[in-house]
């Protein structure tokens, strides 16, 4: 009953303070995903990983230099060494034969290093209230003051509104960025641009997700936002919707259990919002890639029972005769679950009747039956034809190809072979109706 | 030996057996997943504590050995989709299980020996005074007792298999074709950067893990192109960080851990300038 009146009150926003925690996660988490999303598709998903630990001895310095906690000062201090941290991660890299991975390594640890040592200096020098820097690390949703809300939504406006203006721009540099340099636009400079903008996102999202785990705001959208869509525009948007729905739920996660830090909340949610994803997005989410395994398996199964009752009506030019099941798991070794499915399929599709429990194709299941059989000796002969393989090694492959080709290119082999009647093994090959031919 | 001693040899033991293990991430240009181990082990390590009810070494490592290749092997299977690229794989990865981790540490705090800070920069401070008791004897400091072994693991490891480390971290495309699979050598490495970062994790933190990972590999990569003289100047310079930051630390009366990842980047840095001011002229 608790939990639901403290829902009630959640998202009602009844409560002025947690009005401004929603609307500063939602914006945090909305600016994140959509900027994060170019960061993704650059491959530099960890630069903000380490952007977000080179964050916190900026927080220490503008604290230790002010002597209070204003967050325009500290989130300033924190742009000021993240964006060091960004120059010397290239710089290392152009001055050395060290890689990415590397100098974001070096940057990381050294940086959160110098961040701990200051942060510890500060504890122990100082009174009780200060020790509140130490929210940056895992981050307190909760402690967003409708002052800091203000700052958020200039800063998100206003990075929004850059990216919006800048986005065609971005977008080459992102895809081609060859292709950008070639037709005169300033590659270095937007690029820049771009990272600045990544670092001020992950800067403004510090105090709600701490700078341990900022960085899956960034990234961990973008993927899950990846797996429904292949338009960058609508990917951005669709990263910016899970990054703001991460932040909200992280807050009412927050705020029904105050004394939990924010940050690990957030990632929790955003990534079971990627795990959703790669999971059910239609087409190419792995459940949907399994059922199309899956169909493909299917259809597969049933062409051979088609293929094996027609060899065996040809050999006996009976078509009348009708078959047990265990007969036909004896033409082609069938695994009996997988014939009893087969043939029930093939039964609803009208390619299959039952008589007194025996089987028996019919018309239609007659000429689908040639058609796979022609398809598998087309194939063999055109194997042996054009590229001259030795005849036992023709039947395999042609057992794969005769479920794949195509009408067009059934047609065209028929064309480019000159409609032979015999495979290379000497067999006929069935066109329209086999049942007159044979 | 002195509670002094006892810290300052429980760095040295994690900034050499790091910056060994480390300087192979490093060769396969792979030093993220070294970051990306130190964060995963996290939750490993607490249902060690909580199903167990107790700091076995035994159960800890097997906790660590298994996140840290099911690190691995998820990034590998994330990234296989080619919808997501290989370091937001990883990224991905990490964050979530170092977030499971932070959780389930601010859920059970007092019933376990860890709180959010700890995880991050450890409290080397106190090493001497925790024990390690096997059999009802007390055989030294927890920390640096395992460690020890922890690094002659280590060790033995790299001097027995060094054709195959080698190998498949320099060129792994001719180490497969020489029947020497980089993938299997990828995992088994995966293995042992858990152990050793598990073993460092609960006494000095996170932090200092990634630190000695990569510092002293990077440091040494700048100096050298053959892997043994690599691998010692590693071992140098991780001693090197450890004895430094130890020190900047009782300057500064300040949390050690941290300092010794500071020194290390210090050395690094020193070591970067030379070498470039030297390239330069």
């Amino acid at each position: 009953m608790e939990l639901w009146d403290l829902t009630i009150r959640f998202f009602s926003m009844a409560d002025a303070n947690v009005r401004y925690v929603i609307f500063g996660s939602m914006l945090l988490g909305g600016a994140a995903g959509g900027l994060g999303t170019f960061a993704f598709l650059q491959r530099r998903s960890l630069v903000g990983d380490t952007v977000a630990h080179a964050a916190l001895p900026g927080v220490a310095i503008a604290f230790l230099l002010t002597g209070e906690k204003n967050l325009l000062i500290i989130l300033s201090g924190a742009l000021f060494t993240s964006w060091i941290g960004v120059v010397l991660v290239n710089y290392i890299i152009s001055r050395s034969k060290l890689k990415l991975d590397t100098a974001l390594g070096i940057v990381l640890s050294v940086f959160f290093g110098i961040g701990i040592v200051l942060l510890s200096i500060i504890q122990k020098s100082g009174s009780g209230s200060q020790s509140g820097l130490d929210k940056f690390l895992f981050g307190q949703a909760a402690a967003i003051s409708k002052n800091d809300v203000i700052l958020l939504a200039i800063v998100g406006t206003a990075l929004l509104a850059i990216m919006t203006s800048l986005y065609p721009k971005f977008k080459i540099i992102v895809f081609d960025p060859l292709f950008a340099s070639a037709s005169g636009l300033k590659t270095n400079f937007l690029q820049f641009l771009l990272s600045t903008l990544i670092v001020i996102s992950v800067i403004i999202g510090l105090q709600a997700v701490g700078v341990v785990l900022m960085a899956a705001l960034l990234f961990t959208p973008a993927a899950a936002a990846r797996q429904w869509t292949d338009n960058l525009s609508k990917m951005i948007m669709l990263a910016s919707v899970f990054g703001a729905a991460s932040g909200i739920l992280g807050a009412y996660i927050s705020f029904l259990a105050p004394k939990f830090p924010t940050g690990p909340w957030i990632v929790i949610v955003v990534s079971f919002i990627f795990v959703t994803s790669i999971l059910f997005a239609p087409k190419r989410g792995v459940i949907s890639k399994m059922r199309l395994h899956l169909n493909n398996q299917r259809k597969t199964n049933r062409e051979h029972i088609l293929k094996a009752l027609y060899k065996s009506g040809q050999k006996l030019n009976d078509w009348s005769k009708t078959y047990s099941i265990s007969e036909i798991a004896n033409f082609w070794s069938f695994a009996e679950s997988k014939l009893k499915y087969g043939i029930r399929q093939l039964t609803r599709q009208g390619m299959m009747e039952s008589i007194n429990g025996r089987y028996k194709l019919t018309d239609i299941g007659i000429s689908e039956g040639a058609r796979v059989l022609r398809l598998h000796r087309l194939w063999e002969l055109y194997l042996s034809k054009y590229l001259e393989l030795p005849e036992d090694h023709l039947h395999r492959d042609a057992e794969d190809m005769e479920h794949i080709i195509t009408p067009e290119i059934e047609a065209r082999l028929v064309k480019l072979l000159d409609n032979p009647q015999y495979d290379p093994h000497n067999q006929e090959i069935p066109y329209t109706d086999g049942k007159v031919k044979s | 030996m002195t509670p002094d001693m006892t810290v300052i040899i429980t760095g040295i033991l994690v900034a050499v057996s790091c910056g060994l293990i480390g300087l192979f991430l490093i060769l396969r240009q792979n030093a993220m997943l070294g970051d990306a181990i130190s964060h995963s082990i996290l939750p490993g390590l607490v249902l060690a504590f909580l199903i167990t009810g107790s700091r076995n070494v035994l159960p800890m490592f097997i906790g660590a050995g298994v996140v840290g290749v099911l690190t691995a092997f998820i990034t590998e299977t994330i990234s296989k989709t080619e919808r997501v690229y290989k370091d937001a794989a990883l990224g991905i990865v990490f964050t979530t299980l170092f977030a499971i981790g932070v959780i389930l540490v601010s859920i059970f705090t007092g019933e376990i020996d860890l709180d959010q800070e700890c995880v991050l920069y450890g409290e080397i401070t106190y090493v001497h005074w925790d024990r390690l008791i096997m059999f009802g004897l007390d055989i030294g400091p927890r920390a640096p007792v395992i460690l020890a072994a922890i690094l002659i693991i280590d060790i033995l490891f790299i001097f027995l298999f060094f054709k195959q480390l080698k190998i498949t971290s320099f060129d792994p495309q001719f180490a497969d074709s020489l029947m020497i699979s980089s993938k299997k050598w990828h995992y088994i490495l995966m293995i042992f950067v858990s152990m050793t970062v598990v073993a460092s994790f609960e006494s000095v933190g996170a932090i200092l893990v990634i630190a000695m990972l990569i510092l002293p590999g990077a440091t040494s990569f700048l100096l050298t192109t053959k892997l043994l003289p690599m691998l010692l100047l590693s071992a140098l310079f991780g001693t090197l960080s450890a004895l430094g930051g130890y020190y900047c630390a009782s300057l500064l009366d300040t949390s050690i851990s941290s300092s010794i990842a500071v020194f290390g980047g210090i050395i690094f840095f020193i070591i970067f300038l030379i070498k470039s001011v030297v390239r330069t002229n």
